[in-house]
């Protein structure tokens, strides 16, 4: 059957092969689309006319992007956002880089344990931790002088955070030769000056991405927050609660504009990488 | 000759070949290294849930409602799976069909990234990533609106005659698509991970002996993928099983699935911590089970 259709390649069989080859891209294009409909639908109704709830399309304004601060809380919320992510970021990011170098470069007792203790805090329920937070502070922490709100919340997203950076710069560690060290160890003297002028550029895209995961995951967390923050508000936390009454459009548009923020960067950083990167192999050339 | 070519790259994935043979002292580089991220996990995870074990067990004081005592009080297991076992199966129930679909629609998006992708390779991981920053709470309630009533989802379903009940919003369904979307992401970077892990000569040589293209993914690249499907089922499974604000938002009002028992015992209703406790650790129990049980197959080095 294959040999007569192959004598004649005609032009259901070309599409034939053309959807074969491709068809598990189109597939995976198909789910980023499923990804997205709801920031579409995020940004679309950011634009709503809409009454007591933003459910339904009622009638197109500009009004919630001239003032998305206009509602009170909004922009309160969203600054305390910004540094829960920013400090519970760079920290996780410090302590999960250590932890990943730790685990793939040396080999000790106890490496399958911390294995599971840095897989388990990912697979746990977040009302799991939760609740867990919320026990520990209120009948331990807080006779420490630890009281829910800003730093709870900081700490709490250091912890869950901390594993997801571990798993991604692990994952880029592990793709490096790990002879370009030995080369760089046999022409320089100390450990330090390897790790500082070899290792740690290499690592370097790994690290960023675990931070941007790190940042995200921070960002995006409302059920661990809720039970941690006392009176302080997240944009999270703000959107929810404000779902009761309907959700003000200017909860989309901050929302969305972050959604594009964080991709401009990203877009941003990759193009002044490949661009330093064909400028060196060009002066290589 | 393309093997040649390859060789430098054979050794990623090579846990043993990575590791320093260094001299014995530099263990303690290692433990040095462990050791603030290990005690920040300690101290802000297992600690608290000693904390929450103690609390499931703790007993009411007859006479000051909302005050407990320590105690060892294995009613409060028995009391929270007789009154909430129907929220438990249905948690399971769902949670369990939303990973089926979250893997469905993971395999064919990590496949593409590890293997056609090519440059694009790192804006579809952007991709799976940037809608965190629109809020999951936004995006969740995006969902309310797009299988509301008047949205087009349900038109179209209820033109075809497929929708019993005539809608979508408010019943099962919407959550469970609440949940594998939401999910979705957990269970596509694990398969990603391992599916890079893998090594692309295996699978075409697996193309060369079959020459079929399902047989070959059915016989090579799935079960080189397995560590990978396994450990993204487990980040998606309980996670989801644990899950409330899905069911707020998009289910219906009786009916509710446990994370919204525990999340009303902690905050709304007062006085519930202990039975909430208890409804929290059973579900940790099922996690250690079920990490115990892929560690015993797969071992620790491909969990993370």
């Amino acid at each position: 059957m294959a040999s007569t259709t192959a004598h004649r390649p005609s032009a259901t069989r070309r599409t034939r092969t053309w959807l074969a080859d491709h068809f598990v891209m189109l597939v995976a294009v198909a789910v980023l689309v499923y990804l997205f409909l709801p920031v579409a639908y995020t940004f679309a109704f950011s634009f709503n006319d809409h009454g007591k709830t933003n459910i339904v399309w009622q009638g197109f304004t500009l009004e919630h992007w001239k003032d998305p601060c206009g509602v009170p809380g909004a922009c309160e919320s969203l600054v305390t956002s910004l540094q829960v992510g920013a400090i519970s970021t760079f920290i996780a990011t410090v302590l999960g880089t250590m932890m990943a170098l730790a685990m793939v470069r040396y080999r000790f007792r106890g490496k399958a344990m911390s294995n599971v203790l840095i897989f388990i805090p990912m697979a746990t329920p977040e009302i799991v931790l939760g609740a867990s937070l919320l026990t520990i502070f209120v009948q331990g922490f807080t006779n420490l002088g630890l009281r829910l709100g800003f730093w709870a919340i900081v700490f709490a997203h250091i912890m869950f955070c901390i594993s997801f950076v571990v798993v991604t710069v692990r994952a880029r560690i592990q793709s490096l030769d790990p002879r370009i060290e030995e080369a760089a160890q046999d022409l320089y003297a100390g450990p330090q000056s390897t790790f500082w002028k070899v290792t740690f550029p290499l690592i370097l895209p790994g690290v960023l991405g675990a931070a941007m995961l790190a940042f995200s995951l921070s960002f995006d967390d409302f059920i661990i927050t809720n039970f941690v923050s006392g009176n302080e508000s997240t944009f999270p936390k703000f959107v929810y609660v404000s779902a009761r009454r309907g959700i003000p459009a200017e909860a989309n548009v901050i929302g969305f504009s972050m959604f594009v923020i964080a991709v401009a960067l990203v877009v941003a950083a990759q193009v002044v990488r490949s661009l330093r990167t064909s400028g060196s192999t060009n002066q290589k050339g | 000759m393309s093997a040649a070519a390859h060789i430098p790259s054979s050794t990623k994935g090579e846990g043993g070949a990575q590791e320093v043979r260094a001299p014995a002292g530099s263990r303690w580089m290692a433990y040095l290294l462990l050791l603030p991220g290990l005690l920040w996990l300690g101290v802000f995870f297992v600690l608290p849930l000693v904390q929450l074990g103690a609390v499931s067990l703790q007993s009411r004081w007859p006479d000051f409602p909302g005050y407990y005592y320590p105690d060892l009080n294995w009613h409060n297991y028995v009391q929270a799976l007789t009154d909430y076992g129907p929220h438990f199966a249905r948690s399971f129930v769902y949670a369990g069909l939303a990973t089926l679909f979250a893997f469905v629609l993971a395999y064919p998006l990590a496949y593409a990234m590890a293997f056609k992708a090519g440059r694009w390779r790192g804006i579809m991981m952007i991709c799976i990533i940037a809608p965190f920053f629109t809020s999951f709470i936004l995006r969740t309630f995006a969902w309310a609106q797009i299988l509301s009533d008047e949205g087009w989802v349900a038109d179209v379903l209820n033109a075809l005659h497929l929708l019993p009940g005539g809608q979508i919003i408010n019943t099962p369904i919407a959550v469970v698509a609440g949940l594998t979307y939401n999910f979705l992401p957990f269970m596509v970077l694990p398969i990603y991970a391992s599916l890079e892990r893998a090594d692309p000569r295996v699978i075409e040589a697996g193309g060369d002996l079959y020459a079929n293209g399902l047989t070959t993914f059915r016989t090579v690249t799935l079960p080189m993928s397995m560590p990978g499907v396994l450990a993204g089922t487990l980040l998606t499974f309980i996670p989801a099983a644990g899950d409330f604000v899905n069911m707020e938002l998009l289910g219906p009002q009786r009916g509710k699935m446990v994370g919204n028992v525990i999340n009303d015992q902690f905050l709304a209703i007062p006085g519930g911590y202990p039975i909430a406790a208890a409804l929290s650790f059973t579900l940790m129990a099922a996690i250690l089970v079920m990490v115990f049980l892929y560690v015993r197959r797969f071992g620790t080095e491909e969990l993370v």
